[in-house]
């Protein structure tokens, strides 16, 4: 049993759902206050790439000898590079946290001229 | 990929996923914001499945809503005199600009584009059974360098924090 043309999911569907998740996680880092929602918004957008990664895997046409796990194992590394910089991000929050017991990004501004 | 149940899923879970994002711009206390991310990363862990990675599921259920996100709760725990509303700064609609046009420009390009994809018969054969196997042979393979660096990455990045956030005791 399989559905009319108009309502089969594509490449073009994943696609343009993980440009819609990148676009809010820019929204969310540009325009929030506290550091650790700014964080949320990175991770957003790390999940968005992810999900291109792994739609061009399954949907793509790839020349000969391309392996489609290749993108399977881009997103092991982007996992890994996010885990990595959740780390240090939040205990860098922390720290700024200690020294001037703030988090609020417009407050941060020892740096600004 | 024409499955009633399929189509199904990738619409229920792709609302999901893109209401918990909005949430987490629109909630107004930033422990609600962490909730929603981690119903976001769960709703993107289910699209994973419906592309047939399940591997990359497990393993963002596990670092993503697991890790991550428990992380981001210690982390708000532990600045308790920070403000917890969720606040935008004056940036906010430049922010929000950006994030609609990124999504505009990419949604239309993927729309648009004609993409080099397969379909029908050939896409049920790359429906990736044994998807685990393809991934060690090809951390272990091809990208061997990657991988140890990525393993060099994850151990400077547990020392740095662990650096970063030591108490002087001097």
């Amino acid at each position: 049993m399989s559905l009319p043309e108009t309502l089969t999911v594509t490449l073009a569907h994943y696609l343009a759902l993980s440009g819609v998740v990148f676009g809010i996680g820019i929204a969310v880092a540009l325009s929030k206050r506290n550091a650790i929602a700014v964080l949320m918004g990175v991770e957003l957008m790390l999940n968005g790439v992810n999900l291109a990664l792994l739609a061009f895997s399954r949907f793509g046409a790839f020349a000969g000898g391309t392996e489609p796990l290749a993108g399977h194992a881009f997103v092991v590394f982007v996992l890994t590079v996010a885990a990595a910089e959740a780390a240090v991000a939040l205990a860098m929050a922390v720290l700024v946290y200690r020294r001037r017991e703030t988090v609020d990004l417009d407050r941060i501004s020892l740096m600004r001229w | 990929m024409d499955s009633p149940g399929v189509v199904a899923a990738f619409w229920v879970l792709s609302a999901l996923t893109v209401g918990s994002a909005l949430a987490v711009f629109l909630s107004r206390n930033l422990i609600h914001a962490v909730v929603f991310l981690v119903a976001s990363f769960l709703g993107m862990a289910g699209l994973f499945i419906t592309l047939s990675a399940d591997f990359i599921a497990v393993a963002q259920m596990l670092i993503y809503a697991g890790a991550v996100s428990i992380l981001m709760v210690f982390a708000v725990m532990l600045t308790p005199l920070a403000a917890r509303d969720n606040a935008n700064s004056l940036f906010v609609l430049p922010g929000v600009a950006l994030g609609a046009a990124f999504a505009a420009v990419v949604g239309y390009t993927a729309v648009n584009v004609d993409w080099p994809q397969v379909a029908g018969e050939a896409l049920d054969a790359r429906s990736f059974a044994d998807t685990v196997r393809g991934i060690g042979d090809a951390l272990l393979g091809p990208y061997l360098l990657a991988f140890e660096m990525a393993s060099v990455l994850l151990l400077a990045a547990l020392l740095g924090a662990i650096v970063l956030v030591r108490e002087d005791r001097s």
